[in-house]
């Protein structure tokens, strides 16, 4: 039952980018369309799942003054394989997401969970809350990713939905990504407050 | 005249906060108040040239002659998380007010991606020493100018009747929206 919270809270209860309002220059930066939002959120997960499996297994060793620079240590070494890793096999996406990908590095998500969560808990809730955490990154950031992509281009994905040509492109601009992320987040007050 | 393009490049027209979505935990954070967004100002200002100078020393002395440019992310942070520690000291003991003035903002500031991001960016675009500064200090500018415009605006929402739903984060996503708006009219002056 506890494995399975360490799980789920991170996709709706403690959701990172629209309840802990953490994660946010990413979230807004690479939205403008769903694609980009979707190779994002794999690289995020990549990292904060990996990098919450070895803090987690490392955490009996790790002396308490230092814990900080380790942790950045870990993390960075983990950035810098997906860097790669991306700049390899996927250059077209590389691109798009340009200094973003390093930046994950400082992404307050994963330093945020190394620290409140994998530093005290064992390894397999940890990779669990990395799981969980993960997936509702990926949730906000598809969300918004949709519906820019949709009201902006009129795509989904890259496949057409209607016309381009009467798409409101100010939702891929940078403006866009302010508005969707504001209305999605009344509506999620609203929601909240009908069920309370 | 190149010069002057980069700094209004990095200024307005891709001012960071607003066009580039670099720093918005800081942007949305601090700006509740005048006060804290211009301590908040003044660190960036202050911690971003120098850190932008010393990692454009690091990476062009140490890891470009050696071929170790695979480890730029992990020397630069932590390069500027030992430079903000040192920052601190000296401030606290040469120019005691200056340090009052930035408060908690300083250490604070390790976290704050625009420092990084600027490191990794000016590298990406080939910019020599001079240019990177002029850069660095464009972007610190920019950054100044639309925390503290952003400040002034909320400051006053805080008084206005906002529906129920929208309250607090929501408008302040919505006013970063506007703000936004306006900055995207800068694209294109001085044909860059």
């Amino acid at each position: 039952m506890s494995l399975w919270q360490d799980f789920n809270q991170g996709i709706i209860k403690e959701n990172p980018v629209l309840r802990l309002m953490i994660g946010l220059c990413p979230t807004l930066a690479v939205s403008n369309n769903a694609t980009n939002a979707l190779g994002m959120s794999v690289a995020v997960a990549f990292v904060l799942i990996c990098s919450n499996w070895v803090i987690a297994a490392l955490r009996k060793f790790t002396p308490d003054q230092i814990r900080i620079p380790i942790f950045i240590i870990i993390i960075s070494t983990f950035v810098t394989i997906s860097d790669y890793i991306m700049q390899a096999y996927y250059p077209a996406l590389y691109a798009a997401l340009g200094v973003f990908v390093p930046l994950i590095v400082v992404n307050c998500i994963i330093l945020g969970r190394a620290e409140a969560f994998a530093y005290k808990n064992p390894v397999l809730s940890s990779v669990l809350d990395g799981v969980g955490m993960s997936l509702g990154f990926a949730f906000a950031l598809v969300s918004i990713g949709v519906v820019r992509e949709l009201l902006g281009a009129g795509s989904v994905f890259g496949l057409t939905v209607f016309n381009p040509a009467v798409a409101a492109t100010i939702m891929v601009l940078p403006p866009g990504a302010f508005i969707t992320i504001g209305i999605l987040m009344a509506l999620l007050n609203k929601y909240e407050n009908k069920v309370q | 005249m190149e010069l002057f393009g980069i700094f209004f490049a990095a200024f307005l027209i891709n001012n960071i906060l607003l066009i580039r979505f670099i720093a918005l935990c800081s942007f949305f954070g601090v700006s509740t108040k005048i006060d804290t967004s211009v301590g908040m100002s003044l660190a960036v200002i202050f911690v971003m040239t120098i850190s932008s100078a010393v990692s454009w020393v690091i990476f062009h002395a140490i890891l470009a002659p050696f071929h170790l440019e695979f480890l730029r992310t992990a020397t630069f942070i932590l390069t500027i998380a030992a430079l903000v520690q040192l920052e601190e000291l000296y401030l606290k003991k040469m120019i005691p007010t200056l340090y009052r003035a930035m408060g908690i903002y300083l250490p604070l500031i390790t976290t704050n991606c625009a420092i990084l991001a600027v490191a990794f960016l000016a590298i990406d675009y080939r910019y020599d020493f001079v240019q990177s500064m002029v850069y660095s200090l464009g972007v610190s500018f920019g950054y100044s100018l639309a925390i503290i415009l952003f400040a002034y605006v909320r400051e006053r929402m805080a008084l206005a009747p906002i529906p129920k739903w929208f309250q607090g984060y929501p408008i302040a996503f919505i006013t970063a929206a506007l703000m936004s708006l306006a900055f995207l009219g800068f694209t294109g002056l001085f044909g860059l």
